[in-house]
């Protein structure tokens, strides 16, 4: 006998996942954000599906204002995996030139919850995979590994349906499409360590390095490119900084760092005291209800 | 902040030194802990959101911020005075904070140095009890929580039971709140006794009782506590840490992989997906595929790493076999020598979780392991009353009630009984309409009925009756909407097979719904058991040799499944009489259409019920381009032709 380790067990679990919902999907799609989730879901496919690639394409809702170096990490990703990459821009956010400098909330809103809603739409996805975990946030915690969006996108706790052993329920009504969450189970920890185990690339600005910052807000900001505009008072400094979550680069909060390589960060994560989701603004609309009200109106 | 002790020097949970000092010893440390999933159960008052809450902030899950908004919660709510109320941190959802109440399964997450831990968080509302069962599904030990100040009570004796009957094996007894009661032992042997005589009587022969205080930190991480100096058990951690794992005792079962996919990127590579179920396998293994029974040898277990020389229960692989076998989603690869029975009959317990009646009869998608069937339950042999555990006479199951039924598939399932296999012996039914998870089951034996009526041997069989009459008898099954011309070409197919000398009868709605079937209405159940009844006469018939003609809408895919299953390979010829609803409802022979468009029609195809077409009929008329006499006569040409083999 041979008890199988945490990790072991998780990534079995998830692996299942992704084989059940190709065997009784009729188009799934994989979400691809480009952060830790991400590579760490990809790297699950490539292993379920080994060694064929995985049988479905990626997606990347592009909101334009993703870090450079993450959209150099997705072509690679996508190129090493064999598999299809899809980019949706939504075009009325385009051409409107809708930024988080001068929209805030609507930029999340335009770029991220019409934009994902469009690309399933227009592909006509009935499953898309997505790499939220169940300890990133209360309402999360509650949701299935199966999760039933309506035909505009939305989401109904209530009638959320029971997920019994590992027995999966993947029909759905005419219009309805379902978010799969193969990485419910795992902690932030449990990524962090499947990365180190497995080896898998991650996008650097997880370490710590020289970089040039903003403080605006409260939040330390990255300068990424030259759409930055200062405002007075503001001056850029390079400061050793890490990121603990990746998103859209004036969004999203950097923390000063030394960790300078995998280990360093998880040590850091480990004796941290803030939670990981507190780098991004948008959770902090509405309360303590945030998420849950964004994906009733069709968050990821 | 508030008096909650942080019990920060606790060797059980995480050393910040080891940390600070050493990661990587630490990640080493933390890579090779195993995982177990616990339920924890209880009442409302219980404190058991206190209880999970006290877990997630003595091994540190809880961050500052997250803190911070915690303590700022529970002074807006003010539930707990000016104190942090932990039950805030569990329940999620913003409707349940309101009503102050956990409405659904959360699942929580911590460690120790030991163990991962995840937590399924479910109420203890009666109304829930498919939430606790969900929960239960997955967990190797349950927690069910008890107030010291009320012992044993209904609802404890209700989980326990939900607990015991999911197969939960390890059962914790948490007598919690001591705090409350004086930390007094007289008092929690009483509730231990009480509990002993309630449990043995339910077959939980194990239990570990523990005293605690969830809000005040006793015996939680460290035992005994200051204030139970006469406790001699472990604390709760301890056991979590070092109960035997659910998962690891199936490795020493034979082995068993349900197929889940089959990989095929190329014609020389043939990978059969799948996650072990129970025991494990390694190359050169002999193997059989169940339920075809063709045996081969495990060649490779690929993986992207490079292959492996073993894989055990709970791991997901790629096996590929030494000889060219059928083998595909639904089937499971066995240890030749100790393979899993199949079976279409059997007894079960089944819990219904759907808020419209489990109605018996009807086909529903019963989903076991990789296997979707279609099935019915019969009406129930009994239900149980979940707190006397008395068995009730029922005719349905309503949402949350557990009852024990037979349950009929379509075709042979390949299972094992629950008690021996989760993963075998477990399903879900699934609505045809809703497609909604309506209900779940376990299974308890294979009946084998059908071995014990013995059929009267039949001199003159159906064989003869053919013979006699020189033809293929068939049942062929006209379906479509209202007014798309069933009957109109069924009758002049009628006519074209009398004049060629062939024996036929046509049964249509009028006949049918006149006599056989007049007890009927139009209910979904009436609808459905009026299609049973239209097949069993139609089959009855062929066994006599005729050719029957039914015509009837038939809007369900499952119905008609349902009757083809009932009549040999070749005998049911399904034919699509497809008409635009727009075009059938411009017709309207009938007046139909206009009354269920004023509402005076229930249920009325295409236009509150849906039709679902077939997906690969024998035969399709498109009616807007083919006249019904084009169409009789094309058909008529088939039942004489291609769909008669030569006797």
């Amino acid at each position: 006998m041979r008890p199988l380790t945490h990790l072991q067990r998780l990534e079995a679990e998830s692996i299942h996942i992704l084989r059940e919902v190709v065997a009784e999907a009729q188009r799934p799609v994989m979400l691809y954000s480009v952060g830790k989730d991400s590579a760490v879901m990809l790297h699950l496919a490539r292993r379920a599906f080994y060694p064929a690639p995985p049988p479905f394409p990626l997606l990347h809702v592009d909101t334009t204002w993703k870090f450079q170096a993450m959209y150099a990490l997705r072509d690679r990703a996508a190129h090493e995996a064999g598999m299809k990459l899809l980019v949706h821009r939504n075009p009325e956010a385009l051409e409107r030139g809708i930024n988080p400098f001068d929209h805030g909330p609507l930029h999340t809103d335009m770029w991220k919850t019409q934009g994902l809603k469009q690309a399933l739409d227009l592909h006509g996805f009935d499953a898309a995979f997505g790499g939220a975990r169940r300890d990133e946030e209360k309402s999360r915690a509650k949701e299935r590994i199966f999760s039933f969006r309506t035909a505009s996108h939305g989401w109904d706790p209530k009638r959320q349906r029971p997920e019994l052993w590992n027995l999966y329920n993947a029909r759905k009504n005419r219009g309805e499409s379902i978010r799969v969450f193969p990485l419910s189970n795992w902690t932030e920890l449990d990524i962090w360590q499947y990365i180190m185990a497995e080896q898998i690339e991650i996008v650097r600005l997880y370490i710590a390095a020289e970089r040039p910052t903003v403080e605006r807000d409260g939040l330390l900001l990255m300068v990424d490119d030259n759409r930055f505009t200062l405002q007075p008072g503001e001056e850029v400094r390079m400061r050793s900084i890490r990121f603990r979550t990746l998103g859209c680069y004036p969004l999203t909060g950097a923390v000063e760092s030394r960790a300078a390589s995998l280990p360093e960060v998880v040590q850091e994560m480990l004796l941290t005291t803030t939670s990981e989701r507190q780098g991004r603004a948008i959770d902090k609309d509405e309360g303590g209800a945030g998420m849950e009200k964004k994906k009733q109106e069709g968050y990821f | 902040m508030a008096d909650l002790p942080p019990l920060e020097t606790d060797p059980v949970y995480r050393t910040d030194a080891l940390i600070t000092e050493d990661i990587g010893a630490y990640l080493e440390q933390h890579q090779n802990k195993g995982l177990l999933r616990f339920i924890t159960c209880g009442s409302v008052d219980d404190g058991k959101s206190t209880l999970i809450g006290r877990l997630l902030y003595d091994s540190k899950m809880i961050f500052e911020d997250q803190l911070a908004a915690l303590e700022a919660d529970s002074k807006r709510m003010g539930t707990q005075g000016q104190e942090i109320d932990f039950a805030l941190l569990v329940d999620g959802l913003a409707a349940e904070r309101e009503q102050g109440i956990t409405i659904d399964v959360a699942y929580r997450f911590f460690s120790t140095e030991k163990r991962k831990f995840i937590v399924a968080d479910t109420p203890g509302h009666e109304q829930y009890t498919r939430n606790m069962v969900t929960g239960a599904s997955t967990a190797d030990l349950a927690v069910i929580l008890v107030d010291a100040r009320k012992g044993v009570l209904v609802q404890t004796r209700r989980h326990s039971y939900l607990a015991h009957l999911i197969g939960i094996r390890h059962i914790v007894l948490a007598v919690n709140k001591m705090d409350l009661v004086g930390y007094d032992r007289a008092r929690f042997e009483q509730i231990v006794a009480n509990y002993r005589a309630f449990a043995s009587g339910i077959g939980i022969e194990h239990f570990t009782a523990l005293p605690l205080s969830g809000f005040r930190g006793d015996n939680i991480t460290a035992a005994p506590s200051e204030n139970t100096p006469w406790y001699g058990g472990p604390s709760l951690i301890e056991h979590l840490e070092t109960v035997e794992l659910a998962a690891t005792a199936a490795q020493e079962r034979a082995f068993r992989m349900p197929v889940q996919w089959v990989n095929r990127p190329n014609l020389d590579f043939r990978g059969f997906a799948g996650l072990v179920a129970s025991g494990s396998v390694k190359p050169g293994d002999p193997v059989r595929i169940v339920p075809s029974g063709r045996t081969s040898t495990v060649a490779r277990i690929v993986s992207m790493g490079g292959d492996l020389e073993q894989a055990v229960a709970g791991q997901s692989v790629t096996l590929t076999l030494a000889d060219e076998v059928d083998c595909s989603r639904g089937d499971v690869i066995a240890a030749a020598g100790d393979p899993p029975a199949s079976a279409d009959q059997f007894e079960a317990t089944v819990v219904w979780m759907a808020d419209e009646a489990l109605i018996p009869g009807r086909a529903y998608w019963l989903k076991l392991a990789t296997q979707t069937v279609s099935a019915s339950i019969a009406q129930p042999k009994y239900e149980i009353d979940v707190n006397s555990r008395e068995h009730l006479a029922a005719k349905v199951l309503d949402l949350n009630a557990i009852g024990v039924a037979e349950v009929t598939t379509e075709r042979p399932i390949t299972f094992e009984p629950y008690d021996q296999s989760r993963q075998l012996g477990g399903f879900i039914l699934i609505d045809k309409l809703s497609n909604a998870t309506v209900g779940a089951g376990m299974l308890h034996f294979a009946l084998r009925r059908a071995e014990n009526v013995h059929w009267q041997a039949l001199d003159v069989d159906r064989a003869a009756h053919a013979q006699a009459k020189a033809q293929q008898p068939m049942v062929l099954w006209f379906t479509g909407l209202s007014g798309s011309g069933k009957s109109t070409i069924a009758n002049l197919v009628e006519k074209k097979l009398h004049a060629a000398g062939r024996h036929t009868f046509l049964l249509d709605g009028d006949n049918v719904r006149h006599g056989l079937n007049k007890d009927l209405g139009f209910t979904e159940a009436d609808r459905i058991e009026n299609i049973r009844r239209v097949g069993e006469v139609a089959r009855l018939m062929t066994e006599a040799g005729l050719i029957v003609l039914t015509a009837f809408i038939s809007p369900f895919r499952a119905e008609r499944a349902m009757v083809r299953s009932l009549l040999a390979e070749g005998e049911f010829v399904e034919i699509f009489v497809d008409t635009p609803l727009s075009v059938a409802e411009e017709r309207d022979v009938k007046g139909l259409y206009r009354k269920a468009r004023a509402g005076k029609l229930k249920n009325f195809t295409g236009i509150d019920s849906p039709y679902e077409r077939p997906e690969a009929p024998e035969m399709r008329i498109d009616t807007t381009t083919t006249s019904p006499e084009d169409a009789a006569e094309a058909i008529a040409a088939r039942v004489l032709g291609p769909w008669s083999p030569v006797l």
